[in-house]
């Protein structure tokens, strides 16, 4: 499914460049629920963002569902992510003036989809995370586990093959982190492959692989205990 | 351009302008503002053009009057100071070496007399005239006729006379067309009433008789008063108004400097100095318009910028989402777009709205300062298109922002 060899990311930081990805090899497979875990400043959101085209990398080999991400112009990459991809982020990033239902719609709309066809897939994907009630609040009417359970329905309404989570449980409490991390669970039980960064050892031991950065180096890639 | 008829389209524009309702007022403002100020200078400028047209209105606006006063230069042995009078052979000379230039020729005899009515009377100015004087400056008839050429010929003692003549010759409601008014102990049979022009007016209330009839009743032979003349589509009056002279002078034998010898007022040159102002004021009204309309499209520029700036993390939302660089141009300029013509319209509205009052106000009666103050509408609906393309153009480039950043960048934006 992801496919990353030697790969290398620098951020031009005046007239020094600052390199971040030294080298990264990881091969992810369908179906796969992979935690990245290291320090702050590791790299850990700059892979992520590579892997979910919203950034370029300088050096090696991206392969994505088999295709050589290279030269990628945005329009490509705009349809590839909404085809592919599926993301859910530390802060939510709902848009604050449509409601939770539009929200999850967004993305089949520019998938071109209808409008009623697209609002009743999205009202599906609401109750999937138990928020059919909550359809037509603002987000913030929404508590932060409800926030992030509309951006997880969000991420997973136009059925992404890979759902690329940022810290998803990063500003929230401990049971809203489990609820989340349940949802997470059983989308990956259904097929789809997860990707998630995150700092604490609860929720990376959900998963079924962990891989360990250090200053933009893999320093350990093993499978979990849950991994039967 | 199938996105134009997508309700989703509409429906993605409806939520981010009600989301942003300060910066949608300040953009609806602002156009609403040029287009509004460019609709009311325009229709007062017009308004003001009108009220000028009306004054000279019922002139032939090409008209040249000449007449006689004394001289000021010795000449041919004749003394400075000399008097001497217009007659019937200048007109014959006139019009066959003027064929060209001239178009109408109207001799004029006037003086002043008692009219009486029964035991009603007044002094008023009798004027011998020929018919085309109807030609060069209208006359409004609210009961009968003016004097045609048949008078002429047979030097018929009929009068057209003033409507404040008749009221002070005539009992109220008595109808005077046939009736007889005795001008100089004569009678002469009344044949019209006409309204006395609101504008320029020489005659002030004046009875007009038959030019015939006055040179055989006031025994002036082939004298004659005055006479105006008016031009030939695209003669230059000026020019031809020396000419006249110069011949006027030769035919009289007065030298040609002579300054004082002739009168003659041209109304084309007198309209000109007027036009003059006109077109400066018209000049003015399109530069300070399109100076505004210009600073509406920058402020929608601007505001756009600022949007797109405000919206960065939105965008970058959305483009996580999958949207592509064009729907997010298109959404952009769209709505645009529609913010512009949503203002204009409401600008051109409310300018109406205002010349109506303006016209209500200031538009009214005999001596309006603006007459029918109205714009062009293709000329507006060309300036709202002119807005539309510019906001769109410069809409391009806070969209082309908004688009070639890396949507990592757009996400971290706060
Ligand atoms: N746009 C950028 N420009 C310059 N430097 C950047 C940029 N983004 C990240 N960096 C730097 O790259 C390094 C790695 O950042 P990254 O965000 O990948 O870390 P992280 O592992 O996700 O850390 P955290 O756990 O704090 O989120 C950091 O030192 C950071 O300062
Ligand atoms: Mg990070």
């Amino acid at each position: 499914m992801i496919k990353i060899e030697k790969l290398h990311k620098s951020y031009p930081i005046g007239k020094d460049s600052l390199h971040v990805l030294k080298g990264i090899d990881l091969h992810i497979k369908e179906g796969e629920f992979v935690a990245i875990m290291g320090s702050s400043g590791s790299g850990k959101s700059t892979l992520l963002n590579i892997v979910g085209l919203l950034d370029e990398h300088d050096e090696g080999d991206y392969y994505l569902n088999g295709q050589l991400i290279k030269n990628l112009n945005e329009k490509k990459a705009a349809i590839l992510r909404n085809k592919f991809l599926g993301f859910v982020f530390q802060s939510f990033n709902l848009i604050s003036y449509k409601t939770a239902l539009e929200n999850v719609a967004l993305p089949l709309y520019y998938k071109g989809m209808k409008r009623k066809e697209r609002l009743q897939i999205a009202l599906d994907y609401l109750e999937k995370v138990g928020l059919k009630d909550w359809a037509n609040h603002l987000p913030n009417e929404l508590s932060g586990g409800q926030k992030q359970r509309v951006a997880i329905a969000r991420a997973l309404v136009t059925k992404p093959k890979v759902v690329l989570a940022d810290e998803p449980t990063g500003a929230l409490d401990s049971t809203t982190t489990d609820s989340v991390i349940d949802l997470l669970k059983d989308i990956n039980e259904e097929g789809m492959t997860v990707f998630v960064i995150t700092h604490e050892e609860e929720v990376a031991a959900q998963t079924k692989r962990i891989v360990r950065l250090k200053d933009g180096v893999i320093i350990s890639d093993e499978l979990t205990k849950s991994k039967k | 351009m199938r996105f134009l008829f997508d309700s989703d389209t509409w429906q993605e524009i409806y939520g981010s302008i009600r989301k942003n309702k300060v910066r949608t007022g300040i953009t609806i403002i602002g156009v609403l503002w040029g287009i509004f100020l460019l609709v009311v200078l325009l229709g007062a400028a017009r308004g003001m053009e009108n009220g000028f047209k009306k004054l000279f209105g019922d002139f032939a606006t090409n008209s040249v009057f000449v007449w006689t006063q004394a001289t000021d230069t010795p000449f041919k042995g004749f003394q400075k100071g000399r008097r001497f009078t217009l007659n019937t052979n200048d007109i014959e000379v006139l019009k066959s070496q003027y064929s060209k230039e001239i178009k109408l020729l109207a001799p004029r005899n006037q003086t002043n007399n008692l009219i009486t009515h029964n035991f009603k009377s007044g002094s008023f100015k009798v004027s011998g005239d020929y018919p085309i004087l109807d030609q060069i400056q209208k006359k409004k008839l609210i009961y009968g006729r003016f004097l045609n050429e048949n008078d002429i010929l047979s030097t018929a003692k009929v009068t057209v006379i003033s409507e404040d003549m008749y009221k002070q010759l005539f009992n109220k409601g008595t109808m005077p067309i046939g009736e007889y008014i005795k001008i100089n102990a004569i009678n002469y049979k009344v044949i019209g009433v006409y309204e006395p022009s609101s504008t320029i007016n020489f005659d002030g209330d004046c009875a007009y008789i038959p030019f015939s009839t006055f040179k055989k009743v006031y025994n002036t032979a082939n004298k004659i008063d005055w006479m105006m003349i008016t031009a030939n589509e695209g003669t230059d009056i000026a020019q031809m108004e020396s000419d006249i002279l110069l011949t006027l002078k030769s035919l009289h034998k007065v030298h040609p400097e002579d300054k004082r010898a002739f009168g003659s007022v041209n109304l084309g040159k007198e309209i000109g100095k007027v036009t003059g102002f006109l077109t400066g004021m018209q000049f003015l009204t399109w530069f300070v318009g399109i100076a505004t309309l210009i600073a509406g499209v920058f402020a929608i520029g601007n505001i756009l910028l600022i949007t797109v700036k405000e919206r960065t993390k939105e965008i970058g939302i959305r483009r996580a989402l999958g949207a592509t660089p064009k729907s997010i141009k298109q959404q952009i300029i769209l709505e645009s777009v529609f913010l512009t013509t949503i203002a204009g319209m409401l600008g051109i509205v409310f300018g109406g709205l205002t010349l109506f009052i303006i016209d209500l106000k200031f538009g009214q009666g005999v001596d309006a300062a603006l007459v029918n103050p109205t714009v062009n509408i293709p000329i507006i609906l060309i300036a709202l298109v002119v807005l539309i393309i510019l906001g769109t153009l410069i809409g391009l480039i806070p969209a082309h922002m908004a688009t070639v950043i890396k949507p990592i960048e757009a996400l971290r934006e706060e």
